[in-house]
This record gives C-alpha cells, structure tokens and sequence, in this order.
C-alpha cells in the first residue's frame, strides 16, 4: 500500500501542523483517509480481519501520535476498527448460520444459535458487542441468545480470526471488505449529518423568549440555534467572544445573518450576565467516558458560573466526539498550548519571554492553553445525535460505538505487530 | 427638615437658612454668616438669639430621606417667628400658590412652574438652598413640604400661639407621615430636576439670596414659596404637623436622622425618558445615544464614544461655569486617560482644589453655600462625562460636609485655606497612608514560594506585589487580563521592569491556571455593605474560580471605598463602555466580523465595565482598618462614615 503511505504521511503532517481545525473536519477527513486505507489493503485469504485491524492500528497510531489532543482522530479509528471487528464477526455468524442450517448442529457452537438463523448482523453485531462488555439490557431485550451462548459466542468472537479460517473462505474474500468499506461510508455520513440530527432536537429544549448563552463558535451549536430559529421561536443570544481566537464574533455574525437577536459580550462579562441567562448551550471539543467535556478554553469558568446561578449547562456534540478514554489530569494532558502571540505583542516583552538567553531578565511565561477540562458534575445534559443524555450516562452509550479491545490503539498494534 | 425650612422662611429671612449638606452633627447648623449658632433641641435659646436679628435664626436644612424625619427635629418655635409667620399671611402668598393648584397641571409642568417660579422671583433661595450635591431627594420632599407649611401655617400658627406648642407638634408629626406618603417618587423626582434647574437659574442671578435685610427678604421669598404649591391638598393638620416637626428640630436628630440617611438615593435611570430629557438640557456635554442598545441595559447612559470630546475640547475656553481644571480633568476621564478608582478620585479632587482656589465668594452670597453648588455642578459634569465611581460619591460627600461645615465667621482666604488641608488631607490619609498600610496587612499573607494571582490592574495589589518582591519574597506572579482594556499588560510591563516572574494569561484560561496558584489579591471599585465586591468586570468569575480550587481570595480595598448601598446583580447597576472597543480587535487584523456591526439592529455589543463579586466567594477583605471578613463590612461602613464626619 505504497500509495496510501503517502496520504497518511500527509494527514500526519496536517494534524502535526495544526491545519485541521475542528474535530468534525478531522473526524471525517479520517475516516475517508481510513477507507482509503481499507480498500488499498491487500486482503490475505486467511484471516482477513485481523489483517484489516493491523492495518488501521498502524495507521492509527500514527495518526494518534500526530495529535494526540485531537480525540476525534483516535475515536474514528477507534470506531472503524470496531466496525471491522462487527462485520467480520457477522460474516462469521452468518456463515456459521449457514453452515449450521445446512449441516445440522454438527458444532457445538451453535446449537444454541440454531433457532436464531436468521439474525441479522446487527442484531448479531450487538450479541458480540454484548461479549465485549458487561451484559447490558439492551441485549437482553432483544431476545438474543441467552447468556450461555452469548458466552459462547464470546469466546468465538474472541479467535473470531481463526474460526473464520474454518468457515467458508471463498464467500468471505470480497464480502468483508466491501462491508466494511459501506459501513465506513455510512460513519462518514454520519459526521456529516450529526448536526441535522442534533438540531432538529432544538425545538424540544429552546422555548419562546428564553436567553441563551454560548461561547466562542460550534457549528453545531450554531446549526441548533439557527433550527429553533427556523420554527419560529423567537428568543436571545448573548455570545461570549471567546479570547483569543474571537469566534464568538464570527458565531454572531452568522446569527445576525439568521436574523436572531444576538448579544456580543465579553469572556469577562460571563459572571455578570449569566443571571439572566436561561440557558448555556455550548460546543464541545470531545466527550469523554466519564461525562467530562474536553471544551474550548473559557467554558469551564462559564460552568461553574452556570452552576452558581442554576442556570442549565447544555453540551451539543457529535458522537465522532465521544471518546472511550476516561481522562486523567486532562487540563495537561488533553491539553494545546498556543502561541503566546494571540495574547500578547511579541515585540514589546520579547527580551523577558527568552528563556535561552539566561541574561538574568525576569522571565515571563505566557500561557494560552486551548481547551478546558468541564468535569461532569456541571454538565446538565448532552444533546448527540442520538437524543439527550445524562453525564452518567456517557460511559454507556460509548460502549455502543467502541469494542473494549481497540481502547488502546497504540499497545495493541505495536503488540501484534 | 421640610417643615423646619418651611417654618424658617415663614417666619425669617430665607437668606438665613443653611443650605447644603447635613452631616448630623450641630456644627453644620449654624448657616448665617453673621451668627452661627448651634441649633439645639431647646427651642428658646434660638429664639432668644434670633429675635436680636429679627428674622435671623440660623436653620439648618438638611436633607431628610424619610418622612418620619420630620418627627425627629424640632423647630425652635420663637414667639417672634411666629409672628412672622403672621406677616407672611398678610402677605398673602397664599392666593398665587392656590390658584396654581387649581390648574392642577401634570406633576412635570408643576414642577416647572415651580422652577420657574423661584428663578423669577430669585426665590433663587430655595433653590440654591437645596443640597446642590447628592441628595436632591430629600431637598425636593422639602420643598413639597415647605411650600405646603408656608400656606398654612398662619393658621395653626395663631392657634398654637397660645403655647402649646408642644401637644401640636405631637399631633403634627403623625399627620405629617400620610401627607408625604402621598407624593410619588416620580413626583419628588421631577420636582427635584426642577429644583435643581431652579437652582442653576438662581446661582445665575445670583445675588438676591445673600445679605438681604430682613424685611426685604420677607417680601421676596414669600411670593416665590407661595408658588411652588406643587401639592393640592394639605390640611390645616398637616401643615401644622410639618410645622411642629420643624419645632422639634435640634434635639434627638441624630441616630435615626443617621439611620435615614444611610438609605442611598436613587440614581438617574436612563430608561426614564422624561428625566433624561431633562437631564439633557441641562448638560454640559452633549452626547449623541449610542445605536444597537441592549435592552437590559436602558436604564445605564451609553454614548457614542467621540461624540463628545470635540464639543467639550471647542467649550474649553469658553467662559462657562465649569472650571478649567475641572473641564480637563473631565475630558480626561471621558479620553480614559485617568481611570483606576485612587487616580480618578485624586484627580478630582486636585480639579476641585484649583477651582476653590480661584473661587471667590460673588458678593451677597454665603461661601458655603454657594461653593457646595459650584462644587455639584462641577460633579455633574464630571458624571457626564464619565458616571462617577462609588468611591467618589464617598469623596464628594466628605468635601461637602467639610464646606458645609466652615464657620460663617470665618474669611475667605481662611475658609478656602482649610478646605485645602482637607483636601490633601484625605488624599493622604484615606488614599495614599491607607494604601501603604493595606500593603503592610497584605504583604504578611503573602510567604515564600507562593503563586500570587492578580486580575487586570489594581494600584494596591501593585504596591504590595513590589513591596513584597522588595521585602525580599520568592513568589510569582500570575497576571489575568481581560478584553477589551487589556490593564494586566501595563501591570505587567511594570511588574517585570521590577524583576518580578510573572506569568501572563487572559480570563478563559483561567481555570488553567488556577491549579498552581495559591493566593488570589484583587482590587476592587467598591465594597458594598452586603459584602459585594464591585470591581472590574471578569472579577467575579477570577474569585469564582478560584474558589472552586478553593483558593483565597483576597480583596485589597481602601475605606474610602466602602458604601453602605447593597447590590445583588451586576446588572441594576453598572456602567458601559465603548461597544466598538469590542467589535474591533487591535493587533489582530483578521478579527473583523464585526466590522459595521451597527447596521444591523439584531446584533448589539455589550462592553461591561464592572461586575459583583458575591461575597462568599470573599475570603477575606484587606483594608486600611485591618483584614476583615465580608460579613464586616456594615461596621465599618458604619464607623468610618461616624469618623469620616467628625473627621
């Protein structure tokens, strides 16, 4: 895959260099350029899957280490890599399905799975995902096989490589990657239309004359602004600027444009006007298993002021955003620091910000950090595009999205490779 | 006070009167030049004095903000004024003031009129009588008043005369409450803007109110009172009630007078369209509303920012009422080229110590009086030009205490020399001593290895940073800093000329930076007597924040600066700043969606210049008085404004 190298050398590059910005754009320009990946890799007639995931984990990790803070990169891996794992498992089952309506339960395996022939691999997709994780009662209610199968599809699933050496090669060369190439597609459609989905929930949580507040620029918030916007509900904006990058001023224009009622006020005025804010309704950088919010620099402070005047903290964020990693001390680690130069002029304190020279100057350091860290307890409620969840909640609809085995990208693959 | 005034002018020469500020103490009382006597609880000793002059008995106006004031003075009832009072009867003022209470105009007309009125008459007295500084309120309750008790007071007058005053004044004094009651707020407040153009007229014309013999007087100011008759219906109970309040005048005046005055008058709201109007005319400065309000903010001025300032500059060598030092001073508070609470206050009060040195009192006119009313128009214009600071109204209120409080006996040149010392006195004790030792008290909270944090630019916390730096104290530095003024950068610039390691963030990054700080010193504007902290904007979410790491939080404020008003909200009140210092982000050219922003009326920009800190977020309050809890602050609000008086 001689040519896929050179794309992913360049999207290493891009992230490295910052030149993506938002995680939506580089949730989806990861998720084409693992597609990509997918459909160059040469596919070995045994063990097709794992082949795939060793791929992706290459390049994951590569794509990981480009920038680290930028979660939507190992979410989308993280995601297609589960995606690889369901199919195969479904082709699996399917086959084994077949083998087994054909053959008769000449295989101890599916016995019990005899009378579900005719699962679909979703519903299959689910029974493996149920293997990967604490039962859930999702599982259960969907009337898939009792735990002991389960069970013993879990320990099928976990060698689910070698079983499919066993099953029908022939059928499966072509149909795994195809699969996986269209359940990618539909991923990338996903990113794409998370802020549809999310917006057309506005009308449910914005009501006439209410005053909302927001910070800096989300698309997606602004998409749900402008929706509730659309059905005529007619209320307020006050938009925090958002220093230093200022999006709050392009967020308002893009309102005005609506024709919304918009405040522009500063990051400082948040404390003094949040008691007559109804509502804060803000973007998100990544959601993590916890129901922390990593979030643009500032939301934190406008958190807690929420909270000090019980005024609703609203977080609206795409599922590519949430991230299966629990967050340690991720003011530091998930953390960028930026240029010194948005905060302050260069020229005039540039003999005290040289840290080499040692000419016995003051030093002065200038801290510019990108994100902030929003734990859990000030967030109300998440607005995906999968409906509103409590912070509590996080952790499992994550588990829906990810298969425990890919949360570490990095180990796993350096470990297979 | 109303009723003392009234009772005063019926009976005396209104020149007598004191005008101006009332502190409670006796001092200010004695406003004639020629005789200044204390006024006491006990009615004949006054009388006694004052029949030597006919007419001349010192009365002390002070400003009441309550009804219930009344019942708490009593007005020296001599035989003499009585018969005065006798005289204004004959006089007849009567009819004019009936009749116009019979047009029954709307209130604003009335109180027009009334101000028209005065200045024809050079009723200027009661005009200029008023508190000319802050406390309109209560001069316009009185005016009501007095106009009220002049009318029928030869009534109950003759009927008292017999003697016993003492069981009338009792009944008066209740009846004296509903009556009052029944004058809206928004009724006093437009008498009041009327009084106070009355006022202005008055000074203009000037001399009548001076020295005018007691006959004279008689004649004059009764016509003018009988005008003002803004109320229709007042019984003879009633006047005989402001009546008997005047009578009680001198004697337990104190604590409740006190009590009463705490309550803070309101301010001009700019959502009321018919005073600002008003408010209008009468300014100095002409000023152009700015587009694209916010509505929750109407009720605070806004102005388009350089509309001003060229008008001001043409005015400035105008001959206008307003002192040069005064004017440049202004224009440099509007430029914002004085800003920080210590520097604008210092400021003024140099402006003033100029203006009182080339004041000299106009011929027939009391220095007293007629400084503190040059001094008022001095503040407001300094409050168009920029809505003065909390910690000046405390300032303001001290200057005209010391002025309303000269001796008349005293010269010019004497009174102007103290004044002076009184002035550098405060700036020395109140701002720059009480400085240095809050710095004192703070340094020893600060110890080695600590991280001090500090939000924009305070002159206090500065000081005590490179006090402690000189002290020889390891510490950093972190320095917050805020849109749109960007004060932490000159902060910084100073601090690291003074060797200091800082670290430099902007507000959003706080909670950042929180994590290794262990001290957090703010300045602040004001502390209000709920413990609030108003100060910059961005203060309450620095003490917010830290003390969710609960970090302390230390305010470092002079007493100066404390006020007995209570604020909730950053909202009710605030001021606002230039919304374009907002939209246009210097030394960041690709900043500019905000461009024309005013064009179109959906899109407004709100540039806040301070905020309230709840007081829990306080840990503690570092003043000249010593370190103290939030909770503390109504004691010493309490004490301090005691010895600010006797001062």
């Amino acid at each position: 895959m001689p040519d896929t190298h050179a794309l992913v050398n360049e999207f290493v590059l891009m992230l490295k260099r910052r030149k993506v910005e938002g995680s939506q754009a580089t949730a989806k320009q990861t998720a084409e350029l693992l597609r990509s990946v997918i459909s160059q890799q040469r596919v070995p007639h045994t063990n097709q899957a794992g082949a795939l995931i060793d791929a992706i984990n290459s390049v994951g990790e590569k794509l990981i280490a480009a920038n680290p803070v930028e979660l939507a990169v190992g979410n989308v891996v993280r995601r297609v890599l589960h995606i690889i794992r369901e199919e195969d498992l479904s082709l699996a089952t399917t086959a084994i399905g077949n083998v087994g309506l054909s053959a008769g339960s000449d295989d101890e395996d599916n016995v019990e799975q005899d009378d579900y022939p005719r699962l679909s691999a979703a519903a299959v997709a689910a029974a493996s995902r149920s293997t990967l994780r604490a039962p859930s009662l999702h599982t259960l209610l969907e009337g898939i096989p009792d735990p002991a199968a389960a069970h013993r599809t879990s320990s099928s699933g976990g060698d689910s490589e070698g079983k499919s050496k066993s099953a029908d090669k022939s059928l499966r060369t072509r149909k795994l990657k195809h699969d996986v190439i269209e359940a990618v597609n539909e991923l990338i459609q996903d990113i794409d239309t998370c802020h549809e989905l999310i917006a057309e929930q506005a009308v449910e949580h914005i009501h006439h004359n209410e005053v909302i507040l927001t910070l800096g620029r989300s698309r997606t918030v602004m998409e749900f602004l402008c929706a509730a916007k659309e059905k005529k509900r007619s209320f307020r904006v006050f938009v925090a600027e958002g220093a230093p990058r200022y999006q709050g001023h392009i967020l308002a224009k893009e309102l005005v444009a609506r024709g919304l009622q918009t405040t522009v006020i500063t990051d400082s005025a948040v404390f003094a006007m949040i008691s007559r804010v109804n509502m804060v309704i803000v973007g998100a950088h990544a959601i993590m298993a916890n129901g922390g919010v990593i979030a643009p620099v500032g939301l934190n402070m406008v958190a807690l002021a929420a909270q000090r005047h019980a005024v609703p903290f609203v977080v609206v964020a795409g599922s590519h955003k949430l991230c299966p990693l629990y967050p340690h001390n991720p003011e530091v680690l998930l953390n960028d620091l930026r240029s010194p130069s948005e905060l302050l002029d260069f020229g005039e304190f540039s003999d005290c910000m040289d840290f080499g020279s040692g000419n016995g100057s003051p030093l002065l350091h200038v801290v510019n950090p990108a994100f902030d860290y929003v734990p859990p307890k000030l967030v109300t409620l998440f607005i995906t595009d999968t409906g509103g969840h409590n912070p509590s909640y996080m952790y499992r609809l994550i588990a829906d999205y990810y298969s425990a085995d890919d949360f570490v990208v990095q180990r796993k693959s350096s470990a297979e490779q | 006070m109303e009723t003392r005034r009234t009772t005063s002018r019926m009976v005396i020469d209104p020149k007598i009167r004191q005008v101006g500020f009332f502190t409670s103490n006796e001092y200010q009382i004695p406003a004639n030049r020629t005789h200044s006597f204390p006024v006491e609880s006990n009615s004949p000793p006054i009388s006694n004095i004052s029949p030597s002059n006919n007419s001349l008995s010192p009365v002390m106006i002070p400003p009441p903000r309550h009804v219930s004031d009344n019942i708490t003075f009593k007005f020296p009832m001599s035989p003499l004024r009585r018969l005065s009072s006798g005289d204004n009867v004959l006089h007849g003022s009567y009819n004019p003031s009936e009749l116009f209470l019979s047009s029954g105009a709307g209130l604003s007309s009335e109180s027009n009129k009334v101000g028209d009125g005065r200045k024809g008459k050079g009723g200027g007295k009661v005009a200029s009588s008023l508190p000319s500084g802050g406390f309109e309120m209560g001069a316009v309750k009185s005016s009501n008043l007095t106009t009220v008790s002049v009318m029928k007071m030869p009534p109950g007058v003759s009927e008292k005369a017999g003697g016993g005053l003492i069981e009338v004044r009792n009944e008066h004094t209740q009846s004296s409450k509903p009556l009052k009651e029944k004058t809206s707020k928004a009724e006093r407040r437009a008498l009041q803007e009327a009084q106070r153009a009355a006022k202005v007229a008055s000074r203009a014309e000037g001399s009548k109110t001076g020295v005018v013999s007691g006959g004279a007087a008689l004649g004059n100011p009764k016509p003018a009172k009988s005008v003002k008759l803004p109320l229709p219906k007042k019984d003879g109970s009633q006047v005989a009630a402001s009546v008997a309040a005047s009578e009680k005048k001198g004697s337990d005046r104190p604590a409740e007078k006190d009590r009463k005055k705490d309550v803070p008058h309101p301010r001009l709201q700019f959502d009321d369209k018919n005073r600002v109007e008003k408010a209008k005319k009468r300014a100095v400065v002409k000023q152009t509303e700015a587009r694209n309000r916010v509505e929750l903010f109407r009720h605070l001025p806004q102005y388009e920012q350089g509309t001003q300032l060229p008008d001001l500059e043409a005015k400035y060598f105008q001959l206008d009422p307003v002192h040069p030092s005064v004017h440049k001073v202004g224009i440099r508070y509007l430029v914002g080229d004085i800003s920080g609470g210590n520097a604008r206050c210092i400021a003024m009060l140099h402006a003033f110590k100029d203006a009182i040195r080339d004041y000299s009192t106009p011929s027939e006119k009391v220095l007293t009086r007629d400084l503190t009313a040059k001094i008022s128009s001095y503040i407001s214009f300094l409050n168009e030009c920029r809505p003065l600071a909390i910690s000046m109204g405390n300032t303001i209120k001290f200057l005209k205490s010391r002025i309303g409080r000269l001796p008349l006996t005293m010269s010019e040149s004497e009174a102007k020399a103290t004044l002076y010392s009184d002035i550098d006195c405060f700036i020395n004790e109140k701002i720059i001593t009480a400085d240095k030792v809050i710095v004192e008290h703070a340094v020893t909270k600060i110890s080695d290895g600590d991280v001090l944090l500090t939000y924009g630019s305070s002159a206090v916390v500065e000081m005590l940073l490179l006090y402690a730096h000189k002290l020889g104290k390891q510490f950093c530095v972190v320095v917050v800093d805020s849109r749109p003024k960007l004060e932490g950068q000159a902060l910084l610039r100073r601090l690291l000329a003074n060797g200091l390691d800082c670290t430099y963030t902007h507000i959003n990054a706080i909670s950042y930076i929180m994590h290794e700080v262990t001290r957090v010193f703010l300045g602040a504007s004001s502390v209000l007597s709920n413990g609030t902290v108003y100060s910059r904007v961005g203060t309450a979410s620095v003490a917010m924040v830290a003390n969710a790491f609960s970090v302390p939080v230390l305010i470092c404020c002079e007493t100066y600066k404390f006020h007995e008003r209570v604020q909730l909200d950053s909202i009710c009140c605030n001021e606002l700043g230039d919304p374009d210092a907002i939209s246009n982000v210097p030394g960041r050219e690709d900043i500019k969606h905000l461009n024309n922003w005013t064009s179109n009326e959906n899109l407004q920009i709100l540039n806040l210049l301070y905020d309230a800190t709840p007081s829990d977020y306080v840990s503690m309050i570092i003043s000249d008085h010593g370190m103290l809890p939030p909770t503390s602050v109504p004691v010493i609000v309490r004490e301090y404004r005691r010895e600010q008086l006797w001062l």
